[in-house]
């Protein structure tokens, strides 16, 4: 029966299949669901979509590829001196192996020249290299250990620990640094000579003890920035609510702090050890300056720019090539540092 | 105000000291002595020496002695240029550095906090790229990769700027170019972020809506609670600067306290050491107290205590 509808009337037309249960299919495409994205995830997404931070990894993923590959199959050694080819220009020939390339065989290039010494001057740089980014990623890693610890054990404790902890760390940041570095790796010379000599430490030989005594002085005095820093952070997130139920639920203090607080501050860490790379990569390169770093034949960045100041009327390529490798690999740390701060601070987020 | 400055100098005490303590002890913990690497002298000569400036006695003796002469403002004589006391040798070679860092200091104050402001207020447009390109360049490039690039190109071929010494204006242009480019690019960092932060809060809102002209809302409102920062930053970076950078004056020459400083961990002259960290702690700590109060002089709302 047809039923002519008032057109004003607010009634809906319905049949039967209207109230059949939905199939499957159906439900699916209801449902409003996103895969959960986790801060890590996110970071990273954030990350990604940085171009001059992902430029900045691709820099320092070749620089690591020249610093850490290449020199194993690179026929020339960082110390071999090669006879009669004292600071040869770039790409070209001692007089022996020009006679050596008219004989019909193959000499592999000096794609950089030689120094005064007669070696090759590329693999010099990679190794200077090598050495750089050696300190700067395991003091980096040393001074989170220390800082993120110390300074959340001072958050943490609170009080006159606090107090006195921090006014040691007062006392560390007025000694000038530069008087600090060259005491103590003096000091340390003599002890590490000892501990080489006791079987079962030939290994402290093999690092170098310039080297050995460069971690410790940058583990004993650099980690006071990134102490005060964790502090900063742990005595706002000690307040927070998690840390009373954590600790009613009778969770111990190392507990607290290792589960609950340092994993909230990673974001701060990650960027904080970003930045501390370059800038220990700066340090070191400044003390191989002043003739205090690595020990000979072994090059650095730093002490490679030192040695061609001397030279520089005659042969400026060896000062500018250390130079600009230094320059970018802590310009590309710098970059990619603030490139992280925008990914994973939450502050920033929008 | 009172209360808090006794409270600062009492601690700034008792940190010198502690700083004191710690160079003597860690100075002759190090082998070697002042007088070892003199090969001319016979060793009686180096006794005499030794026993004339008091190293044959036991340590905790020195320590005492040294302690109770700084205590009456004697700091010694130096062990290695003889007949000068540390005194002397620092009141001299102190000005010099002062001299060309304190240009340096002004130099990255008038270009940084401008430069900072100016990217801040064009965020987002090329100038404000530009900059921080340039700013970028100045925090990466260590300080001796831009003196023995200054010195190759303008020293040595162009030759148009003179290398050694500081006898005329010109000899000031490079030191102070070289000394100021990493604080002049921190600074036009820190005023640039900390500018973003105070443009975004409700009074820029506000005093835009009162009908402040441009200018005024910039260098009256914005400027004075975004400066903070950079004044937090000027306390080290002027106690650092003034006293000279090693660097800079082993390229340029300049005979300055830094230089000095370096020979005399070098050399092992104990006395000099100990007068120039002295100096050098205290200068730091009294510029941090100096920054304190003006914190509080530019931001009313923070009480000191």
């Amino acid at each position: 029966m047809e039923t002519k509808k008032n057109p004003l009337s607010l009634q809906l037309n319905l049949n039967p299949d209207d109230f059949l249960p939905a199939s499957k299919d159906e439900k699916e495409s209801l449902v409003i669901m996103r895969e959960s994205v986790s801060f890590w995830k996110d970071g990273f997404r954030r990350l990604r979509k940085n171009k001059v931070a992902m430029i900045c990894i691709a820099i320092i993923l070749v620089i690591m590829i020249f610093a850490f590959v290449v020199p194993s199959f690179y026929p020339y050694t960082y110390k071999d001196q090669i006879i009669g080819a004292n600071n040869l220009k770039p790409m070209t020939y001692s007089a022996d192996e020009q006679a050596r390339i008219a004989a019909g065989e193959e000499v592999f290039p000096h794609f950089l020249g030689t120094d005064k010494m007669g070696r090759d001057y590329a693999i010099r740089v990679m190794m200077g290299t090598r050495i750089s980014l050696l300190v700067g990623l395991i003091a980096a890693a040393i001074i989170l250990v220390i800082g993120s610890i110390y300074g959340s054990v001072a958050a943490f404790a609170g009080g006159w620990v606090d107090l006195v902890m921090m006014r040691i760390v007062d006392i560390i940041y007025t000694i000038p640094d530069v008087l600090l570095i060259v005491l103590l790796s003096f000091a340390i010379q003599d002890p590490l000579k000892k501990l080489a000599e006791i079987p079962g430490f030939n290994w402290v030989n093999v690092v170098g003890e310039n080297m050995i005594s460069i971690f410790i002085v940058f583990a004993l005095l650099y980690w006071v920035g990134m102490a005060r820093m964790v502090r900063s952070q742990i005595l706002t997130l000690k307040e927070s609510e998690y840390v009373t139920a954590a600790r009613a639920l009778g969770a111990s203090s190392s507990r607290i702090i290792k589960n609950h607080l340092l994993t909230n501050c990673i974001g701060t860490l990650i960027v904080t050890t970003t930045l501390q790379i370059p800038s220990s990569i700066f340090t070191e390169s400044f003390l191989s300056f002043l003739g205090l770093g690595v020990a000979v034949p072994m090059p650095s960045l730093g002490s490679l720019a030192s040695d061609a100041i001397n030279g520089l009327n005659t042969n400026p390529h060896q000062l500018f090539i250390p130079a600009f490798v230094i320059s970018m690999i802590i310009l590309s740390f710098n970059l990619l540092g603030d490139g992280l701060r925008d990914a994973f601070d939450p502050k920033l987020k929008n | 105000m009172g209360k808090y400055i006794t409270k600062r100098i009492i601690l700034a005490i008792v940190t010198i000291w502690a700083v004191a303590t710690i160079t003597f002890c860690l100075m002759n913990l190090v082998p070697g002595g002042p007088f070892l690497s003199e090969k001319a002298i016979s060793p009686a000569a180096t006794e005499a020496l030794e026993a004339k400036y008091g190293l044959d006695k036991p340590f905790y003796e020195r320590y005492l002695t040294y302690i109770s002469g700084a205590l009456h403002g004697d700091f010694g004589d130096s062990l290695k240029q003889r007949g000068r006391t540390v005194m002397d040798i620092i009141s001299s070679k102190f000005p010099v550095s002062a001299k060309v860092g304190g240009i340096a200091v002004l130099m990255s104050l008038l270009l940084g906090i401008p430069l900072g402001v100016l990217a801040a207020y064009k965020r987002g447009t090329w100038v404000d790229s530009l900059f921080s390109v340039i700013a970028t360049c100045g925090i990466a490039v260590p300080s001796f990769v831009i003196c023995t690039l200054l010195m190759y190109a303008f020293g040595v071929k162009m030759k148009i700027l003179p290398t050694l010494g500081l006898t005329s204006w010109q000899n000031y242009l490079m030191p102070v170019f070289a000394l100021s480019a990493y604080p002049t690019s921190y600074i036009m960092r820190l005023m640039r972020s900390s500018m973003l932060d105070v443009l975004g809060q409700d009074y820029m809102r506000t005093a835009k809506a009162k009908g402040v002209s441009q200018k005024v809302a910039l260098f009256k409102h914005a400027l004075r609670n975004a400066i903070l920062p950079v004044i937090t930053y000027l306390g080290p970076m002027i106690a650092y600067t003034l006293t000279g950078s090693f660097i800079v004056e082993k390229i340029f020459t300049i005979p300055g306290l830094g230089g000095e400083f370096i020979k005399a961990i070098n050399g092992r002259d104990y006395t000099m050491i100990m007068g120039t960290t002295i100096f050098l702690a205290t200068f730091m700590i009294i510029m941090n107290v100096i920054v304190d109060i003006v914190y509080k002089i530019v931001d009313p709302r923070i009480t000191l205590k």
